[in-house]
């Protein structure tokens, strides 16, 4: 395989925004996920069950699968060695079959700690339309420079 | 209104520590991907995996789905349920329904496969009854740890959880 890319911290500014990236949902999308994620409740696979005990429209998409999907946004954008530290996230609205999620993120700190380590502060949002369903602000670990690796990062070094 | 002496004596206590019942493994790492379609190639190459982190390792939002129960084991005859403190909170205060609001998760060594994690929760806090567009019942705050086989901590997850019960 060709050399993985490298995103450096040095090249990374305040403001900067990430590519955006828009996924079609299906149940599969949503089954998929909460079966990944080894989440077996009704409501993520049973629409019945999704309509009459949550009083939402259809199945909806898990906590742990929505992780996974922000995990992804930030690793397209980082490339292998991004090491996510941090993520925080906030449900606002579910996101459900026929749904077209709309993932974007902008940079809002680039900083480096007294260990050494280069971070990143992003905030990302998870929207279908104009509706926030989910916003989250990541923080991630990128190479310093050239031949810089947040990844060998361990104990004291390593303060996410 | 009062919390019930049981849910004030679950706040700051560890409990539920447990053992996961299986190895984390490269199966549910592809799972996992391909349900996001997360094409990085730490999951995927063996050669950037070796470059990067020195081998293979599963993506890090992985780590609650080590934990989860199987939906089905011989022998037991009730549902297990992942995240217990929450559904003792339901049960405890009576608030037959639940979502979650906020989850934070912080991550430590990197989860490899072979790895046998070990995990416990913590009730850090409940609040007062609150309204919102649910219906009436309360946020809770649980912390659940995780660190692997050789004590090395692996992360923390923080859920904010709403109990409720539906408006008339």
């Amino acid at each position: 395989m060709a050399e993985p890319p490298v995103r450096l911290a040095q090249a990374v500014r305040p403001g900067d925004a990430l590519p955006e990236l828009a996924v079609d949902v299906t149940a599969t999308t949503v089954v998929l996920g909460a079966m990944a994620s080894r989440d077996w409740r009704p409501m993520h696979h049973d629409r019945d069950f999704a309509q009459k005990r949550n009083g939402v429209r259809d199945i909806f998409l898990n906590t742990p699968n929505q992780a996974a999907w922000f995990e992804r946004y930030l690793n397209d954008w980082t490339g292998p060695y991004g090491r996510l530290g941090r993520l925080r996230f906030r449900m606002r609205d579910s996101v459900f079959p026929g749904d077209r999620m709309h993932f974007s993120g902008r940079v809002e700190k680039v900083e480096r700690d007294a260990a050494g380590c280069a971070w990143v502060e992003v905030a990302l949002r998870l929207a279908v339309g104009e509706r926030t369903c989910t916003e989250c602000q990541a923080r991630v670990a990128l190479p310093a420079a050239a031949g810089d690796n947040p990844w060998r990062r361990r104990g004291d070094d390593w303060r996410p | 209104m009062s919390l019930p002496d049981e849910v004030r004596a679950w706040i700051g206590r560890e409990r539920y520590r447990q053992t996961g019942g299986f190895d984390v493994e490269r199966g549910y790492v592809f799972t996992s991907c391909a349900a996001v379609e997360n094409g990085n190639p730490l999951f995927w190459d063996e050669e950037t995996a070796r470059q990067v982190t020195g081998g293979w390792i599963a993506p890090p939002a992985m780590l609650s789905a080590w934990f989860r129960p199987h939906h089905w084991a011989p022998g037991r005859s009730e549902v297990a349920q992942p995240l217990q403190v929450h559904f003792d909170l339901k049960r405890a205060l009576g608030l037959p329904e639940a979502v979650m609001t906020d989850n934070t998760i912080v991550f430590g060594e990197p989860v490899r496969p072979g790895d046998r994690l070990e995990t416990w929760q913590v009730l850090r806090s409940v609040s007062e009854p609150k309204r919102t567009k649910l219906g009436e019942g309360r946020f809770w705050v649980i912390d659940v740890e995780y660190a692997n086989q050789r004590g090395e901590w692996v992360g923390t997850e923080s859920y904010t959880g709403f109990g409720y019960r539906r408006g008339a």
